[in-house]
């Protein structure tokens, strides 16, 4: 029995070494990606492509949920708020829980969904079909040319994208407040303005959005580069990324928002 | 030193461990310059691995590799680069960029490592294309081509910075009988038409047996014959007998090993 | 050509990106006000500043002219010392005008409104508000309901 319970202790030690390794291995890769000096003359035109196959992929998907996830807020927030004759705060509400948390967090979320799980099913396939090999045999290092323009691509996209959730966001708070319900457009853009602020309230959710990119894209190009090389451990690579991805950006979220606002 | 300039690789004492598997075990392999070579060996026997430990895109536990009279351990890792052009290589699922059209794939190598003028590029890779007979496909996308078009355009793509030496891996596998006809007849071809060393690791007999000048047998991680095909054709060894024609049972058993089946049977412990 | 659209669609996604974080900046944190218009600054003296914050909105007669800029405390009076910024264009404030903290609803945000008074003369850049009315505390107001019934019987 006793065997049994250290065979347990040392299953856990060694995944937890294991989990170590990894991490210890996507920072090395990390490092060497982004500090590698890419020698192509190129290096723009891949860097447009994949912000096409990242970003731009990605609107559509982040622009219909930007505003239903805006009318939503303006409606729950206006049942509450008309009880308390306080109406004219919906704008306020909806602005500010756009602009701090739901735009960053919400777009991190679709965007691991979408463009990192993407990423790594490509980059897997590539290690799968040997074209990373290939690359390295005609000489060029798969890490500057594959991963840092995936990954620069990820950092840039992310909080553009998350502007335009939260844009869209309260655009369509407005239809649903002042088009549909009827809130005074005056008051409803003047109580938004009288609570939103430019470094508090915006700087803090474009910094949030930053980080949640450089973490969503990092953990799906390592997971797509580490991923064994068959069909099954493309497809784990993928679930990885997505669930790797939701639990970081979900964690990190907490922990800046203690940073940022946790004194108010 | 003289031997080095006959021969474009030497293997000396190879041993290499893939945890606590030996795939390799002190082996020492050379090929000569200008022929064919085949290596050939059951399937898992680590002959991937051996190309890519030549490559150096895997490190050996111990032993030497030169490449063109070069110890692959000492190289930096800009000669490392530098060496590597001089080899071309075929992999087993041809390894085309799928994002790139088929002329823009031959151009690959020559892009990064010219600086050659756009027309001057066209003319070469048209000449490549060429040799492997797929001109007239240049502008397709790797998707809408045929496994046997896919490996000849990945053929144009190894040979586009002229190396001394192509090795392929594996380059009969699920093939058509057309298709790897053709494959037979190119590396052949190209070997002699452009003076470059061959390097063809298969497990395909008859067609390897075709085209080597030398044979190399690999099995339990140790070279268990070498010769001209038609001396290991009529070996002796029990071991070369057994592969060479194809022989279900012999030193490499049908069986993986097990306890005795009629033991398990009767309700003994299985493993 | 296919390369020539991605391009296109790349640099609409940039441009749409930057464009929301304009937009966000001056439309909904009301950026513009600080920035483009002529201002003159004002302070006031008050008791209580209750929750008022700094860019809450200046009101006359309903109307916004202007924002406050800072709340801080005078230490020799004790007194919150209100700091605000009012349009050129509202020129004419009479200098014994009241200025007041208001809510906006039950729940709504502070603000100050202001009342005219009858001087002729106004108030001019640096000048203050005499005459100030302070927060409205719930609880002070409760309390005084009962301390009044009380006194009353």
């Amino acid at each position: 029995m006793s065997i049994g319970i250290l065979d347990r202790v040392a299953q856990l030690g060694r995944f937890g070494l294991d989990q170590i390794q990894s991490i210890g291995r996507a920072g090395v890769f990390l490092i060497l990606a982004i500090f590698s000096r890419a020698g192509f003359s190129n290096r723009f035109s891949l860097l447009t492509q994949q912000l096409y196959s990242v970003g731009v992929m990605s609107l559509i998907i982040v622009t219909v949920s930007g505003l239903f996830i805006g009318m939503v807020l303006a409606l729950q927030g206006y049942n509450i708020l008309i009880r308390y004759g306080s109406e004219d705060a919906v704008g306020q509400m909806v602005a500010l829980s756009l602009l701090r948390e739901l735009g960053p967090v919400v777009t991190a979320l679709l965007f691991a969904g979408r463009a990192g799980s993407a990423l790594t099913a490509e980059i897997g396939l590539m290690k799968t079909t040997e074209q990373l090999s290939s690359m390295e045999m005609i000489g060029v290092d798969p890490l500057k040319r594959v991963i840092a323009p995936r990954f620069w691509a990820g950092v840039i996209s992310m909080p553009l994208l998350a502007a335009i959730f939260s844009l869209v966001g309260i655009l369509g708070a407005v239809m649903v407040g002042v088009d549909w319900l009827g809130i005074y457009e005056g008051s409803f853009w003047s109580s938004m303005q009288a609570s939103v602020s430019l470094v508090a309230d915006i700087g803090n959710g474009l910094i949030k959005s930053l980080v949640f990119g450089f973490v969503v894209t990092w953990i799906a190009v390592f997971q797509g580069y580490d991923a064994i090389p068959t069909s099954e451990g493309v497809s784990r690579a993928t679930t990885r990324t997505v669930v790797y991805s939701s639990l970081a950006i979900l964690g990190l979220d907490f922990i800046l928002t203690a940073v940022m606002f946790g004194e108010l | 030193m003289t031997e080095a300039s006959d021969n474009f690789i030497e293997i000396r004492g190879l041993t290499f461990h893939r945890g606590d598997r030996t795939i390799f075990n002190n082996v020492d392999i050379t090929i000569p310059r200008g022929k064919v070579v085949g290596i050939m060996g059951p399937s898992g026997t680590g002959k991937t691995t051996l190309l890519r430990l030549i490559g150096r895109q895997l490190r050996p536990d111990s032993g030497q590799i030169f490449v063109d009279g070069q110890n692959l351990d000492l190289l930096s890792r800009e000669e490392l680069f530098r060496t590597r052009r001089k080899m071309g290589m075929l992999f087993q699922s041809g390894a085309l960029f799928t994002d790139l059209s088929v002329f823009e794939n031959v151009a690959f190598p020559l892009r990064i490592h010219t600086k050659l003028a756009e027309p001057m590029i066209r003319d070469i890779v048209f000449m490549k294309l060429e040799a492997v007979g797929l001109r007239g496909a240049w502008s397709l996308m790797p998707a809408e081509l045929s496994g046997g078009m896919n490996r000849r355009v990945a053929l144009a793509r190894a040979i586009a910075l002229d190396p001394a030496m192509v090795m392929y891996d594996e380059p009969f596998v699920g093939q058509d009988p057309i298709a790897m006809g053709v494959l037979v007849k190119l590396i052949r071809m190209l070997n002699d038409a452009l003076k470059i060393t061959s390097v063809v690791v298969s497990h395909d007999l008859n067609e390897t047996a075709s085209i080597s000048d030398y044979l190399y047998l690999i099995a339990d991680g140790e070279v268990i014959g070498q010769g001209e095909p038609d001396s290991l054709m009529n070996s002796d060894d029990s071991r070369v007998k057994q592969f060479m024609n194809g022989l279900s049972d012999g030193p490499v058993p049908f069986h993986y090993p097990a306890p005795d089946y009629k033991k398990a049977l009767l309700g003994g412990e299985v493993g | 050509m296919r390369m020539r659209t991605v391009e296109i669609s790349v640099g609409g996604f940039m441009l749409a990106g930057m464009l929301a974080l304009v937009v966000l900046a001056l439309k909904v944190s009301g950026l513009s006000l600080e920035s483009g218009k002529q201002t003159y600054s004002v302070t006031g003296m008050f008791d209580n500043t209750g929750t008022l914050k700094p860019r809450a909105k200046v009101a006359l007669a309903g109307v916004i002219i202007g924002r406050v800029t800072k709340v801080e405390l005078d230490k020799q009076t004790y007194m919150a010392k209100v700091e605000m910024e009012i349009d050129s264009n509202v020129d004419n404030i009479p200098i014994d005008s009241t200025a007041s903290i208001v809510t906006a609803g039950l729940l709504g945000e502070k603000y100050i409104g202001i009342s005219i008074g009858g001087d002729i003369d106004y108030i001019k850049d640096g000048g203050r508000f005499e005459d100030t009315q302070s927060a409205v505390i719930l609880e002070e107001l409760i309390g005084k309901f009962l301390l009044g019934s009380v006194s009353d019987e």
